[in-house]
Formats: C-alpha cells, structure tokens, sequence
C-alpha cells in the first residue's frame, strides 16, 4: 500500500514537472520579456557564484596535480601530468565541479526564494497584477542559469590548470607557458567546446528543478527549508545522471 | 441585484481533498457596493476572494466579473479582468527584493506605457492617498505591518480598478491601525466608488464602510444583511458570531 503510494507520487511529480516545464517555454518565447529581471538573475547567479567556483576549480586543480603525479610516477609516465590535467579539467571536472557547486549555491537559493514568496503569497500578488509568473519569475531564473553555468565553468577550468600548474611547478619547476603547451598538445577544440556546453543542460537542470520545488512550497518556513533542500538533493542528482548520457553523447559526436 | 452586477457567483464549490470548503455560494455585489464577508477562521473566506480572480479553480459553479465568465478562460484574458481588480492580501505581499516605490511601480511597469517622470509621479500621488509617500526607498522588511498594508493598497490601485478585494486588511494590527485602514477604505469608497469585498473579523471597524453584510459557515451563506439586521438575528450561528460566546 505504501509502496503504490509513493510510486503514485513519484509519477504525479514527474507529470507536475511536465506541465512546468512547459508553463515556463511558454513564457520564455512569450512577450513582455522580462531583460531587467533577466540582469538581475544572471548577476545573482553568475557574479556571486564566481569566487566559490574558482576555489572550487582551483582545489580541484591542486588535488588533480598531486593525485596524478603519485599515479603517474608509478606508471612512468610522469611527462603526460599537464595533460592529464588539462584533459581531466576541460572534459569533465570543470563542468561537473561547478555544476555541482552552482547547484547547491543557486539550486538553493532560488529553491528558498521562491518558496518564501509562495508561502508570502508574493507569487499570488504577481498574478493578481496580471504578469505571468513562469514567465518573471521561472523563466528568467532559468535563462540565468543556462547561460551564466558555461561561463562559470571557464572560470572553473581557468582556476583548475592554474592551480594545477603551480602545484605541479612547487615539485617539479616548469613555466606556465610549457605547462600549457604540452598540456593542450593533443587537445583539439571540440575537447573544450562540448563539456563545456554541456554545462547549458546542467544550467536547465538547476534553474527547471529549483524553481519547480520552490513554486510548489507548502507549508509555511518549514516547507521553504523542504524546497531549498529538495532543490539542491534533486537537482545534484540529476545532473549527475544527466552527465552519463551527455558523455556518451559527446563520445558519439566526437570520438577521440 | 442583478445579472449584470459587477459581481455575481452562482453556485459556487470548491474543495481541498476531502474537505469542502464552498458549498454552492450564491452572491452578488452591485456597482459600488461594499460587502463585508464574516465567518469562522477556515471557512473558505479568502478562498471565495482567490477564485474571483482566478488565482484558483471552482470545482463546478459560476463567477462573472463585468458580465464575463471567468471560469475556463485563457491566462491572457483572465489577465485582462484582473487588471481591473486590486487585490490587497492578508499579510500585504509586498516583493521583499522591490522598495516601496518599485513595489507599486511593478503594475504600472508592465501594463502602461507611462514615462519615467509621470510613473514617478503616479507612485507618489498613489503612496501619498495612503499617507507613505516619506517611505518610498525603504525595503518591505523595514516598515510596519499596517504600513505595508498601505503600501499594499496603493499597489492594489496603481491600475486604477473599479473592483476592489480585500483579504483581512486589519488581521494582526493594533486597534489605532486598524481604525486607520478602516478609515482609508471609507476614503476609498467615498472617492472612487469602488465595488468592494472585504474580508475581515473586524465586525466593528466594519461598521463604517460596509455596505451589507455577509455571514458564511460550512462553505454556506447562513444570513446578509447591515449589521442591525445581524444583531436582531435569531440564528444561533450568527449570535454565537456576534457575541463571540462559544
């Protein structure tokens, strides 16, 4: 009996996210646009996530650079460590890292705004003045997030080899120029470009799920801690899930 | 009353799950006729308020705005009807991101093609009719809660509608503060002869604007009437109402 219970719940979700998504298309591509409000998000998302993705990538960086050398070292292969760097950052750790990263800063704070406003009835005060909410609301907070997650990666990547570098360089001496050179030696542009685009999905991932969880909210203060929570858990998630396929994608389009 | 009311709600239903809230409401509120709905806290007092502007669905029943029915339209039209409602909420639903002036801008932003200079000028002249327009740079959070309800209603007027809902505009404030929310509806009704609706436990503070008086329980109109033929009442529910003696 319980398990029917949460099955039907299950797919009344999956159903409910649906229609969302479909409310928020629709008030993407329909007039006024909202190119204010639109700023506003993607400063709130973009600029304020900036320094913890480049801490982020920058750790990332340092940790590939140590790990790899140990491996490395063992296999007698200790020339390929920018590479190895270099590749593991563009192709998957910089788009996942802040992803990941994005997903619990803006997957929250989206989840817990928006909830607060339901909970508020500002979401109700938005539709009384006749302005669509999935458009104002959704629909700028999710454009925010596809276009501003791509840019947060290359801060990421940035970061990443240049922590990578100096990490490297602190055992073994060697410039930054020959670091890069040798580490993008076999790198050709789709390496780059497609992780790095993929990252747009993730973005859609964020801003579709937290939006979704806040606009739903129940339940007073109690149920906005529900949302934020459920933002980041179900949106960490799925861009995990989400990566697997992307990466076979990529492979098909592009195989090395 | 007639078909051709500002208001008419015919038959109305409307339940959560198991519980119904409205049970086949019937009301009608004229041009510029102010109603004052009273009832136990729970009895789907607000929930008559939200489904006049279309911010939730009957479950069968009719609601027509300026002869229109409301029920099944497409958003753009609902839109349409509700930019001639103002709506003031329980707690005031200001934007917290927005200041006062940018909270009562926000309906004249998108539905008016005001320039900058004469949209400021309308903000103030709305904020100063409910005596904030000092106020106009500081956030929702920094103002009292009878003050955001003035801000509130000036918001609710920025469209200048001749509909106008209030959902328990003096819930949680001091007596003083009530009195004066009380006092600019009057100034409200007097001035622009608005068709009203108020929902409020403030039978008192009522007495001033309303109009008529409406009395719901268990999702029924039990009596309607000026609060003399609510005082003269012999229903048990409406004494116990009055009297507030359980």
């Amino acid at each position: 009996m319980q398990a029917s219970h949460y099955a039907i719940d299950f797919f009344e979700w999956f159903g409910d996210l649906g229609q969302f998504f479909g409310r928020v298309t629709r008030g993407a591509f329909s007039r006024p646009f909202e190119g204010r409000e639109l700023i506003r998000q993607m400063d709130a998302i973009g600029a304020l996530s900036f320094p913890l993705v480049a801490v982020a990538g920058a750790a990332t960086g340092v940790v590939l650079a140590m790990q790899t050398r140990d491996s490395l070292s063992r296999f007698g292969a200790k020339s390929m460590l920018p590479s190895v760097i270099v590749f593991t950052l563009l192709k998957e750790m910089g788009p996942i890292i802040t992803a990941l990263v994005a997903s619990g800063r803006v997957g929250a704070g989206i989840g817990a705004e928006l909830g607060s406003m339901k909970v508020t009835e500002q979401i109700d005060a938005i539709e009384v003045s006749a302005v669509n909410p999935y458009n104002f609301l959704a629909a700028t907070r999710v454009i925010a997030c596809i276009a501003m997650l791509p840019l947060l990666t290359l801060v990421a990547d940035f970061c990443g080899i240049l922590a990578g570098w100096v990490a490297s360089t602190l055992v073994q001496p060697i410039s930054l120029h020959l670091f890069i050179i040798s580490g993008l030696k076999d790198a050709n542009f789709h390496d780059f470009l497609l992780p790095t685009f993929k990252t747009m999905v993730f973005g859609l991932i964020i801003g579709v799920i937290s939006c979704f969880q806040g606009m739903r909210t129940t339940g007073g203060t109690a149920g906005v801690g529900r949302s934020a929570t459920s933002s980041v858990v179900l949106s960490s998630l799925l861009i995990i899930l989400a990566d697997v396929l992307l990466v076979r994608i990529i492979l098909l389009i592009s195989p090395s | 009353m007639s078909e051709t009311d500002p208001i008419v709600v015919h038959e109305l239903f409307k339940s959560f799950g198991q519980q119904k809230v409205l049970d086949g409401i019937d009301l009608c509120v004229a041009k510029s006729e102010t109603v004052v709905i009273l009832g136990r806290s729970g009895t789907g007092k607000s929930v008559l308020l939200k489904l006049l502007v279309g911010l939730q669905k009957p479950d069968s029943g009719s609601i027509r705005i300026h002869g229109q029915e409301i029920s099944g339209l497409e958003m753009e039209q609902l839109n349409e009807i509700r930019k001639k409602i103002g709506f003031l909420f329980q707690d005031a639903a200001l934007y917290d991101s927005l200041n006062v002036r940018d909270n009562v801008a926000f309906p004249l932003n998108r539905h008016t093609n005001l320039s900058e200079a004469d949209q400021d000028k309308r903000v103030r002249e709305l904020l100063a009719s409910v005596g904030m327009e000092k106020d106009l740079e500081k956030m929702p959070s920094e103002i009292s809660g009878g003050m955001q309800r003035r801000v509130g209603l000036a918001r609710a007027l920025a469209l200048d509608p001749d509909i106008l809902l209030f959902d328990e505009p003096t819930a949680g404030l001091d007596p003083i503060t009530s009195g004066e929310i009380g006092k600019l509806i009057l100034k409200l009704k007097q001035e622009r002869k608005l068709t009203a609706i108020v929902v409020t436990h403030d039978i008192q503070g009522s007495k001033a604007y309303s109009d008529r008086l409406v009395v719901v329980n268990e999702g029924h109109i039990v009596m309607e009437g000026t609060l003399e033929d609510l005082q003269n009442s012999k229903d048990p529910f409406v004494v116990q109402f009055l009297s507030g003696v359980v």
